[in-house]
């Protein structure tokens, strides 16, 4: 009971500022400071100022559809890209298979700004670069989701694998009807991480997006927060707008999220 | 005669044995790689050739939007300007004193996960808590952070003053504290995830041992030194190498807090290149930091090979 009282009381720390930016998305202007804190607004604007983010003269929803569209296609190349790789990684053997295991590993050490200057010279040259799908291109290959898909391909037993072959079932079918049916919860695990990741990315929107039509929501949350300045009220409530997909895709995904940074973390 | 018939007849049979696996072998070869072929692509359009091209470019003086003629080979030039760039100089130290939001983040999320693998109520809610940070967006959370922050009227400050301190710290508008207000985001952002860690690797040890420990009336002190500590040791060198490497890649609180200012007494590494790259567009000068960034990187994860074979137990 203690322990579970100092737990509470460090959460605080943790789930305040969320509830601070919650509250001041509903307040007035003039209420933002007013100290002590007023936690429940007693001057409500909420309608007024989700109206200004959302159909404002920076509609959010605009930026979203952006988002959500990146995110989306993002998740569902990187998932099919990343299962077969995994696939071909651990139950086909072939003998260079080992070895460009190895290598596709050793670049998940390259950080990913040191390869930033030739990949923007790059995507100007072959014409990605303000373009979603040089956006989508770039999240799609994922040393980590391969690496994490192998490890539960590896689980499955390779008895299966030959009985299906004895049955006269190519790789391709052995991949798509037995081996994808059985590893589903951790694409489902990685799928949500991969949509996560991408939807909080704002390095790369930075880097190769322009025009303020393509804009993902975390760069429109900050040509918000630099247009708007002083606003703090609409300024979080954009905050607010920005986090919350995310919540439901956490909240409902919880288990796999927490699972999949687990595994990810005790298996290295 | 019958046996000498019999080995030919095996060594057929052996032969033809081979024939058909080096068939079999062919397809699994060519199955294998249409199976990897995708990501192996991705990779080398991706990552491959374009950190091949960093290393050149490193050496050559090219403002990207001159034309590929306007490039100059310059050999070690840009490193040897690096050991005079002030910027440059007070990033490398910097990202050293960054690195101590690791250790710091270790510590806490030890003594999170300790609790709440513990018997304690609600305890998805706290996991749920703790994690919240880390799953938000960095943009959405450092504008958070901003107003918090403020000086004259934030909360934070408000608070301080209310208990007593005259001039609280303007945070990060004032050069001594900007970093190490960052710092205290960053920790709190990455609290999550080595708690998450931390609670699958305290799940993994045994428990007959703290039941062995308490028939011998060991105290709670005694068996976290003695059985979590040394058991727990991977798990705490796998945080503490992703968390120097993640220390390393630290860009959108800057980008979005400070801009490596006041005075540069934020600016790191991995925004000192987004600089000259991006809005200095010196090419060959941003390769040559991101040639050194590479190295950092590379060398941490060479000491991970060596190291953990002499300090973590298995």
């Amino acid at each position: 009971m203690i322990s579970t009282i100092i737990l509470f009381f460090c959460s605080l720390a943790f789930l305040l500022p969320f509830i601070w930016m919650i509250s001041t998305s509903l307040k007035i202007e003039a209420d933002v400071f007013k100290y002590p804190i007023e936690w429940i607004p007693t001057r409500w604007n909420a309608l007024a100022n989700y109206q200004e983010v959302w159909f404002g003269d920076h509609p959010f929803y605009l930026y979203y559809w952006n988002s959500i569209k990146v995110a989306v296609f993002t998740t569902a190349i990187s998932v099919v890209v990343s299962s077969l790789a995994a696939y071909g990684f651990s139950k086909v053997r072939f003998p260079a298979g080992a070895w460009l295991f190895i290598i596709v590993l050793a670049t998940y050490m390259v950080p990913p700004q040191a390869s930033l200057v030739p990949q923007f010279i790059l995507y100007r040259y072959l014409g990605l670069f303000d373009t979603h799908i040089g956006l989508i291109l770039l999240g799609s290959f994922s040393v980590l989701g391969t690496f994490m898909l192998r490890q539960f391909f590896i689980g499955i037993h390779n008895d299966f694998i030959d009985a299906a072959k004895i049955d006269g079932a190519g790789h391709w079918r052995i991949f798509w009807q037995i081996a994808l049916p059985i590893v589903r919860p951790a694409v489902a695990t990685y799928a949500i991480l991969r949509f996560i990741w991408t939807w909080n990315d704002y390095q790369n929107p930075l880097i190769f997006l322009r025009t303020d039509a393509l804009y993902t929501i975390q760069l429109a949350m900050q040509k918000f927060t630099t247009i708007n300045g002083s606003f703090y009220t609409l300024i979080m409530a954009a905050a607010v707008s920005a986090i919350l997909p995310l919540l439901i895709v956490f909240i409902l995904g919880q288990k796999h999220v927490i699972d999949g940074i687990a595994l990810g973390g005790v298996k290295g | 005669m019958a046996s000498k018939s019999f080995a030919t007849a095996e060594e057929l049979q052996e032969s033809t044995k081979t024939k058909r696996k080096s068939k079999i072998e062919k397809s699994e070869n060519f199955v294998g790689f249409l199976f990897v072929s995708p990501m192996l692509l991705g990779i080398s359009v991706i990552v491959l050739f374009p950190i091949v091209a960093t290393f050149i470019l490193a050496f050559a003086d090219w403002k990207f939007v001159t034309g590929i003629d306007q490039l100059q080979w310059v050999g070690l030039d840009n490193f040897i300007a690096l050991t005079s760039d002030e910027k440059f100089i007070k990033s490398v130290i910097n990202n050293a004193i960054f690195i101590f939001t690791v250790p710091i983040t270790m510590l806490c999320a030890l003594f999170l996960a300790v609790i709440i693998d513990k018997n304690v109520y609600l305890k998805s809610y706290f996991k749920v808590a703790f994690f919240m940070p880390y799953i938000s967006s960095v943009v959405a959370i450092a504008v958070v952070w901003q107003v918090l922050f403020h000086p004259s009227q934030g909360p934070i400050n408000q608070v301080l003053m209310t208990f007593g301190i005259e001039n609280p710290p303007t945070w990060i508008s004032d050069p001594n504290f900007a970093l190490i207000s960052l710092m205290i985001i960053h920790i709190w952002i990455s609290i999550g995830f080595s708690l998450i860690v931390y609670i699958a690797g305290l799940q993994s040890i045994p428990k007959e041992l703290y039941e062995a420990a308490d028939i011998d009336g060991a105290n709670s002190w005694y068996k976290f030194r003695n059985i979590t500590f040394p058991l727990i040791s991977p798990t705490s060198f796998f945080l503490l190498i992703t968390g120097i490497i993640a220390s390393f890649k630290v860009f959108d609180l800057i980008a979005v807090l400070t801009e490596g200012g006041p005075l540069n007494s934020t600016t790191m590494l991995v925004w000192h290149l987004y600089e000259r790259a991006f809005l200095d567009l010196d090419v060959g000068y941003a390769s040559a930091i991101a040639v050194v960034l590479f190295l950092f990187v590379f060398s941490i994860t060479i000491i991970q090979w060596i190291g953990q074979k002499k300090w973590v137990n298995y």
